[in-house]
Order: C-alpha cells, then sequence, then structure tokens
C-alpha cells in the first residue's frame, strides 16, 4: 500500500488524556491527524471488544490513554486497562495482528505536550509496522 | 458454576473452516459468569475468528446469538427460527450445552468452543478453583464444610498425608493442604471430635463408578 496513512484509535480518558488532548490544542501543539480520539470515562471503561472491533473495521494501532499510575479518577481503573490490554495484545497475537499494536499509555490532563507527542511517535511506530495484516487481507 | 476456557484460536479454526456459515452460540449462564462463553465472549470469538480466517483468504458468515442457557431443550428450542441456512453450531457453552445441540439438531455439526474444566467457586475476580466433583455424597457437613475430594489430590478422607508440610500440599506449594484447612475449620468450630471419626472407604457409585447417572423426580417428570 503506497502512501499508507495509518488509521489508530485512541481511547482517551476523559480525566487525564482527552484533557491533555485538549491542552494540546489550547498551546497549538500539532500532532498527526491519523489518532482519532474516543473519550471514556475512564481507561478502565474500555472493553476487549472495542478493541477487538477497533481492529476489526480496519484500524491499523490502537492505543488506550489513562492517568498516570495512583491517579485514576476511579482509584484503580488505569491499572485494570493495563491488564485488559495485556490480554487482547495476546488474543491479537493469536489472531495474527502484531501485538504491538495496541499500547497502554499514561499521562495527567495537564500533559498537552506528551499527548501530542505520545499521537506523534504513535503513528510513526505504526506507520513503519505498515498497514494492518487484517486491512491487507481485506484489500486482496 | 461450571467453569471453563476457551479453546486456542487454531483449534476452533480447524473445526469452521470447511462451512461457509455457522452459528456461534453462547449461554448466559456459569460460562458467562467465568467469562468463557458468554455474549461478550461471543463478540470476541466472532471478531477474532473472522480476522484470523480473512488473513488465511477465507470468509466465513458467523451468526451470532446466547441463549438464556443451552443445557435446557426449551431454550435450545428457540434456535429453530434461525437455523435455517446455517451449516454448523460452534458452541460457548459447557460440554452439556454442547450435547443438548447435537442431540436436537441431529444434522448439523455441532464444535465446542471452550474446554470445561471443573465445578468451581470465585475465589476473587478473575480467579476461579475447583470446589466440588459432585460425588453424590455429600461429606461437607462431616469436614467442616470443606471439601476432601475436590481439594485433596489424593480424594484422602481421613486426614492428610505425609506430603502435608506447613499445611502445603506436596504438589505444589500455591495448593493448601486440604485436610489442614479441614483441621483448622473443625477446631474453630470447636469440632475437634469429628476429625478422629474414622469415615469409611467412600461407595463411588454415586460419583459416577457405575455409569452415567441421572435424577428423575417424580413429580416433575413427564
Amino acid at each position: 500500500m503506497e502512501n499508507f496513512e495509518p488509521v489508530i484509535i485512541a481511547f482517551c480518558c476523559h480525566y487525564c488524556a482527552y484533557t491533555a488532548a485538549d491542552m494540546a490544542g489550547s498551546q497549538r501543539l500539532p500532532y498527526p491527524a491519523n489518532v482519532k480520539i474516543i473519550r471514556i470515562p475512564c481507561s478502565g471503561k474500555v472493553d476487549a471488544l472495542h478493541i477487538i472491533k477497533a481492529f476489526e473495521n480496519g484500524a491499523d494501532g490502537v492505543y488506550v490513554a489513562g492517568c498516570l499510575e495512583g491517579d485514576c479518577h476511579f482509584k484503580n481503573g488505569n491499572e485494570k486497562a493495563a491488564r485488559r490490554i495485556t490480554y487482547v495484545r495476546n488474543y491479537l497475537e493469536e489472531i495474527g495482528i502484531e501485538s504491538e499494536r495496541l499500547m497502554m499509555v499514561t499521562m495527567s490532563a495537564g500533559m498537552g505536550y506528551r499527548f501530542a507527542q505520545t499521537a506523534t511517535e504513535i503513528t510513526e511506530k505504526i506507520r513503519k509496522l505498515g498497514p494492518s495484516p487484517i486491512k491487507i487481507a481485506i484489500a486482496q | 458454576m461450571i467453569t471453563a476456557e476457551r479453546k486456542p484460536l487454531d483449534e476452533l479454526i480447524e473445526y469452521v473452516k470447511p462451512f461457509k456459515r455457522i452459528l456461534l452460540l453462547g449461554c448466559n449462564e456459569c460460562v458467562t459468569v467465568c467469562a468463557a462463553g458468554g455474549r461478550k465472549e461471543v463478540g470476541l470469538l466472532a471478531s477474532g475468528l473472522q480476522m484470523a480466517l480473512l488473513k488465511s483468504g477465507s470468509n466465513i458468515e458467523i451468526q451470532q446469538h446466547t441463549l438464556e442457557r443451552q443445557c435446557d431443550p426449551e431454550y435450545v428450542e428457540e434456535l429453530v427460527p434461525m437455523i435455517d441456512g446455517t451449516e454448523a453450531i460452534l458452541s460457548m457453552a459447557c460440554g452439556c450445552g454442547v450435547q443438548q445441540l447435537a442431540m436436537r439438531f441431529k444434522n448439523l455439526p455441532v464444535f465446542p468452543a471452550l474446554n470445561t474444566k471443573f465445578m468451581g467457586a470465585s475465589e476473587r475476580q478473575g480467579v476461579w478453583a475447583e470446589r466440588c466433583q459432585g460425588c453424590g455424597d455429600c461429606v461437607l457437613g462431616i469436614t467442616g464444610g470443606i471439601c476432601p475430594i475436590a481439594r485433596c489430590a489424593k480424594q484422602l478422607m481421613n486426614g492428610p498425608c505425609g506430603g502435608s508440610t506447613t499445611g502445603k500440599c506436596e504438589i505444589s506449594e500455591d495448593v493448601d493442604c486440604v485436610w489442614q484447612l479441614i483441621w483448622d475449620r473443625l477446631k474453630s468450630l470447636g469440632q475437634e471430635d469429628r476429625y478422629v471419626d474414622i469415615m469409611p472407604a467412600k461407595d463411588w457409585r454415586s460419583g459416577g463408578g457405575s455409569g452415567p447417572r441421572k435424577i428423575i423426580r417424580e413429580d416433575l417428570a413427564e
């Protein structure tokens, strides 16, 4: 696939990463348009099914952005999210999708720069990995 | 509850790849509680199968449905209007549900998506442990509510073996010696005298030793 532009889904916690994205905007910090943000009430609310459906529907990469360790608004939703990510990564490998396409990141609401930097780094990482094998299979 | 775990995806793909249209069927009972075969797991497996098959160049239509219970014929009957055109059923129920489907739909191949494990209880979120082997002649009233049949590797009925060390079983330091648990519990209940009663050799016929078991309630059976 020439001129590959990855589609990346970012599940962002309302109490940190989503606000950090706002902060990035206020600070006029650019980040790639490849990242499609979905606001969620807590990273712990992201279900394995949401992630798998994202890949099934053509996402090349997915990341869940939650609060910093120990800072979850709902006590430990971010820890639950991290465990779930590990579980889904194993399932992705079973399916035949590189587990590196799914990540968990943490940040606080004030970290606009970190949000933009993370979005840029993940976009580059997925760009290097190339289109998801599911997308390639659909195209064939 | 009856506990289960999903089979490896590769094994399931081998089952379903000869077909063009399958029904992936969950169960709302035990396997939902142990997060192995409920509606959510049906969705996850359907997506996983779909993607894995797509990668290998095949395409199967996967119809998803979850029954209230797969082990009761009245619920299985609900499938009749939707089964038209289905070439095979992949069941996410325990072995009882799979067999109920196979009995009802004699011309359809039925495959298990799960490995049925044991009758267990939830120790904490995400952890299930074996608690009952269905021996048909419960001794929990004598053993302080802790089962030596399900929880002793040797199913000893009269105290621990020599492999019990500091409350742990010799098979693994993660496994409690059930007779230590029983003794501790009897002691806290002030029922130490129960411990010295000799239990006779167990009659395993009620535990399946004389073939498949059946319960017939005359007042309910039609």
